[in-house]
């Protein structure tokens, strides 16, 4: 176990969406995990699986009618209990995030100055001037050609891979110890994508800036994460380093996305493998293991209690929920 | 062997749309509840002057400008001519709401016309008829219903009529919207592609999905051209005497608060009752049609 | 941008023009010309009034009489008030109308758009559903209804000590304050209700965006959100809002004036209608539809002003 504190220590977390008509929707059910100075974590999982309102829960970005339980301890403070005041001094300054599509992220009716400087007048307390030259630099730090010049433009002048590049700068003005992106690559271009996660991996090699990245594509995953958390329905299933998960995965549905991972060495007649069924809906009530429905393994157990998430047997730093026992699971990669 | 299997979930009993939609309508408390007031003051209108011992034109001398009372079914008070308001107010409702209704279908069918002509047809013929509308939203419609109304006179038809020219550009534009987008979605290309002909894909397929909008646009129309006649009898240039309506009333009433505000409040109430009712029951469809989280 | 500009003005031209010719035609071709009914006039003056206005020509030369006339500004002279020129007599009555809707709109967008974006920022409290009827009274309550109401509450129920309204009930006096509180007042408030209910539904959608989202992440206080980020994209609907309430404050201004009997150019409307004041009328078709016109045109400037994205 590490012996230095982790940067990022969560507990527990839960989240609880309260509806107006019918029973409140548990989007994330005690998820644990932590962060180290410098490393990244990958969040993976299908829609539905609740691996954004886990970050979004602790940036406090949440909707009004969500409900937060559980622990996320940075610098010794709870993110999850503190007041907006708090959060603002951290937010943008020592956790940083980027989102999905970055589009819609930002806002199209002020320049990109205004949307970078306005983060350093208010953490770095520069002036605009200060604060329009370190806006230039970054954006050169993140390969934005002719920086200077386009700093002055609105974000629908810029191409979609650009859009994201500028929002990751923007990001990155305070120096953040912490940079989650939700989704960074989903909206881009395959190309555009591999751009991006490079530049990612820059920056985590550069400047130590810890990355939590959350995808469902677990081909990114394998080119940028140290370790990898893998959710199902609200639940973590499967925790381990990512060297360790791909050579060696332990939980059916783990097993299930890396099959369906097409290969360059797979046959043209073969159909490509996908995991039957469908996750459920959030807020659909499962007993037992929520992947029981779709899951081979799956015994009388399996489907009237919930397995715990323990430690792998054999593994160090590894976590699984499962019944079934690491050797009953046929390694079919 | 793959380490997944499927299990298969039973699925939902399929409905019609519009019994949904109907459903849906039903569970709207508020709506409903404005869809029974509606009913309630439109039976008040049409039948009600029929169970009232009193009628709208004649004077009794012996009531003048009472306060509503119970006596002799003055519910609503009398005039100075002794009329008995409820009555009057009643009758007004009648003409009120026979414009508002006879304006809406006059003017939704132009407005479905036109904008399912030109959302059909398409290019140069849409760019002309939408131009057309775009120039007639310039125009000051009240000056011109006010000089209608001086020029041509004020017969009941002229009324609607009168109305009714500026009032369907909103249901073609909407109209026209709607053909535009169906024209072209994928269904439509499907069913060509099975072969369903013209006529069938018109009639099976644009035009229930045009009736949604259609009707949630009536229902918006309506209030607008009940409250467009009132303020031409506001003015004193909507229908003639001796029919009345709650514009009518309304302006009477105006003239004589300080002795009989009842004049004016009686039909105000029903005026507003009824808009109210109207636009709850159009809030109510449109969310039954075409639900969106609030 | 500037060629669409140039574009929508251009159609201005038919536009009115159609009005226009539409108008004369309505007018002209009705039976009960404005010196039918009234007097007797002798035929000497019926010859000079003849001569004066062109009534013995060809109606199209009178028609192409009156376009030229029109593009020297000169409206003509009124049928009825046969001293005035239509043009003085829209002067005269114009300051009225400004002087009450013209006021009431700029106070109405401060206060609609104030309250509409207290309203979304603080969901569910007072103000919000404060917001929510109000817009609600202003959809059921026109101002024909209104307006009376508070004559009955301000100029009868409540009285000074003797015995007078406490606000006058109608009337314009030299155009002192308190005849115009009223009128003011009313045009106020069926405006702030349209204003602020559109202003705090467009702030909820804007607020709900992801951009919004970024800006919360970003660490930025809530008052810097909803002033930079969020106000000028929920203001764009109640821009064009503006556009149709300017238009609509012809008729706001006819009913007004009626209730609170202002000699202003609704009421001008009125009566030269009823005269059958051809030139009266006329001359205000003419002035209305291209303020129409240009409210519309402005709308779209500050519409293409406000969003970046609509440019060059």
């Amino acid at each position: 176990m590490a012996q230095n504190k982790a940067l990022l220590e969560v507990k527990d977390l839960s989240v609880r969406f309260a509806r107006r008509d019918g029973a409140p929707v548990d989007a994330v059910q005690r998820v644990s995990f932590s962060l180290d100075k410098g490393k990244t974590l990958g969040i993976v999982g299908e829609s539905g699986s609740g691996k954004s309102q886990t970050v979004m829960a602790l940036l406090g970005l949440l909707a009004k009618n969500g409900k937060v339980s559980g622990e996320a301890l940075y610098n010794d403070t709870n993110l999850l209990t503190m007041n907006d005041a708090a959060l603002n001094r951290i937010r943008g300054d020592r956790i940083g995030m980027i989102f999905q599509d970055p589009m819609t992220s930002l806002n199209p009716f002020l320049t990109i100055e205004r949307q970078m400087t306005e983060t350093l007048q208010l953490h770095r307390k520069l002036s605009r001037r200060e604060a329009k030259q370190r806006a230039i630099e970054t954006l050169e730090r993140v390969r934005i050609p002719d920086a200077a010049r386009r700093i002055g433009m609105y974000p629908h002048e810029f191409s979609g891979g650009m859009r994201q590049r500028v929002m990751i700068a923007m990001a990155l003005l305070s120096e953040p110890e912490i940079l989650i992106a939700d989704e960074p690559t989903t909206a881009l271009d395959v190309t555009v994508q591999a751009q991006i996660i490079e530049l990612l991996r820059e920056l985590n090699r550069e400047r130590g800036t810890a990355i939590i990245l959350i995808t469902h594509d677990m081909g990114v995953v394998a080119g940028l994460c140290d370790d990898v958390m893998v959710m199902y329905a609200g639940q973590t299933v499967e925790q381990a380093p990512a060297q360790q998960l791909f050579a060696a995965p332990t939980h059916p549905y783990t097993i299930g996305l890396l099959n369906a991972l097409p290969r360059l060495t797979d046959d043209d007649d073969q159909p490509l493998q996908t995991i039957p069924g469908n996750p459920p809906l959030p807020g659909m009530a499962t007993q037992g293991c929520a992947f029981a429905p779709r899951c081979t393994y799956a015994e009388e157990r399996c489907r009237t209690t919930r397995p715990a998430l323990e430690p792998t047997e054999g593994e160090a730093h590894a976590l699984r929920a499962c019944h079934r026992p690491v050797q009953a699971i046929a390694e079919v990669l | 062997m793959p380490p997944v299997s499927l299990t298969v979930v039973d699925a939902p009993p399929s409905r019609s749309p519009l019994a949904t939609a109907a459903r849906r309508f039903v569970r709207n408390r508020a709506a409903f509840v404005a869809l029974l007031l509606l009913v309630v003051i439109m039976l008040a209108c049409f039948v009600g002057p029929l169970l009232s011992s009193n009628n709208a034109i004649d004077s009794d001398w012996s009531a003048i400008s009472l306060a509503p009372t119970f006596d002799n079914m003055h519910w609503f008070g009398t005039d100075e001519l002794g009329r008995d308001l409820l009555v009057r107010t009643l009758v007004g409702g009648r003409v009120s709401l026979e414009v508002g209704l006879l304006g809406t279908l006059v003017s939704g069918l132009i407005g479905v016309a036109w904008g399912a002509t030109a959302g059909y047809l398409g290019g140069r013929v849409d760019a002309v008829m939408m131009r057309i509308v775009d120039m007639m939203y310039a125009i000051p419609y009240m000056l011109i219903a006010i000089l209608m109304m001086t020029l041509f006179g004020r017969a009941f038809y002229l009324v609607v009529l009168t109305i009714s020219a500026f009032s369907w550009l909103d249901m073609a534009r909407v109209v026209r919207g709607q053909t535009l987008s169906l024209r072209s979605r994928e269904f439509i290309d499907a069913a060509k592609a099975i072969g369903v002909d013209s006529r069938s894909i018109i009639t099976r397929h644009i035009v229930p999905n045009l009736i949604g909008v259609v009707v949630v646009y009536a229902t918006v129309t309506v209030p607008g051209i009940v409250l467009t006649e009132s303020v031409l009898s506001f003015l004193g240039l909507g229908v003639q005497e001796p029919m009345t309506s709650w514009g009518v009333l309304i302006q009477d009433g105006a003239q004589k608060l300080e002795s009989t505000p009842w004049l004016l409040l009686c039909p105000a109430l029903m005026l507003c009752a009824t808009l109210y009712a109207v636009s709850f029951v159009g809030d109510g469809l449109r969310d039954a049609l075409d639900p969106k989280d609030r | 941008m500037l060629a669409y500009t140039l574009r929508r003005t251009l159609w201005a031209i038919p536009t009115i023009l159609a009005v226009i010719t539409a108008c004369y035609l309505l007018l002209h071709l009705t039976p009960g010309g404005p010196f039918d009914t009234e007097k007797h006039l002798s035929d000497a003056t019926l010859a000079n009034l003849n001569a004066r206005y062109h009534l013995d020509e060809p109606l199209w030369k009178q028609y192409l009489h009156y376009l030229w006339a029109l593009l020297h500004g000169d409206l003509g002279l009124s049928f009825r008030y046969t001293d005035w020129s239509v043009t003085d007599l829209v002067l005269k009555a114009l300051p009225v109308s400004l002087g009450v809707g013209g006021v009431s709109v700029p106070i109405a967008v401060v206060i609609g758009v104030t309250l509409g974006t207290i309203a979304a920022v603080r969901r569910d409290s007072v103000i919000d559903h404060a917001v929510m009827v109000l817009g609600n009274i202003g959809n059921v309550v026109p101002p024909f209804v209104l307006g009376p109401l508070l004559v009955w509450v301000f100029a009868i129920l409540l009285k000074t000590a003797d015995g007078h309204g406490w606000l006058p009930a109608g009337g314009w006096g030299e155009g002192e304050w308190r005849y115009r509180v009223l009128p003011i007042a009313l045009l106020t408030i069926i405006n702030v209700a349209l204003i602020a209910r559109v202003m705090r539904g467009s702030m909820i959608e804007v607020l709900s965006g992801n951009f919004i989202r970024t800006a919360r992440a970003k660490g930025l206080p809530a008052r810097t959100i909803v002033l930079r980020h969020a106000m000028k994209p929920a203001l764009m609907p109640v821009v064009s809002l503006l556009g149709s309430v300017c238009i609509s404050s012809i008729t706001a201004a006819v009913v007004t004036e009626s209730v609170f009997a202002l000699p202003g150019i609704g009421q001008l409307v009125v009566n030269g209608a009823i005269n059958r004041d051809y030139t009266l009328v006329l001359g205000l078709v003419v002035l209305t539809t291209a303020v129409a016109v240009l409210f519309n045109l402005l709308v779209d400037l500050a519409y293409a002003w406000l969003d970046p994205r609509i440019r060059y």
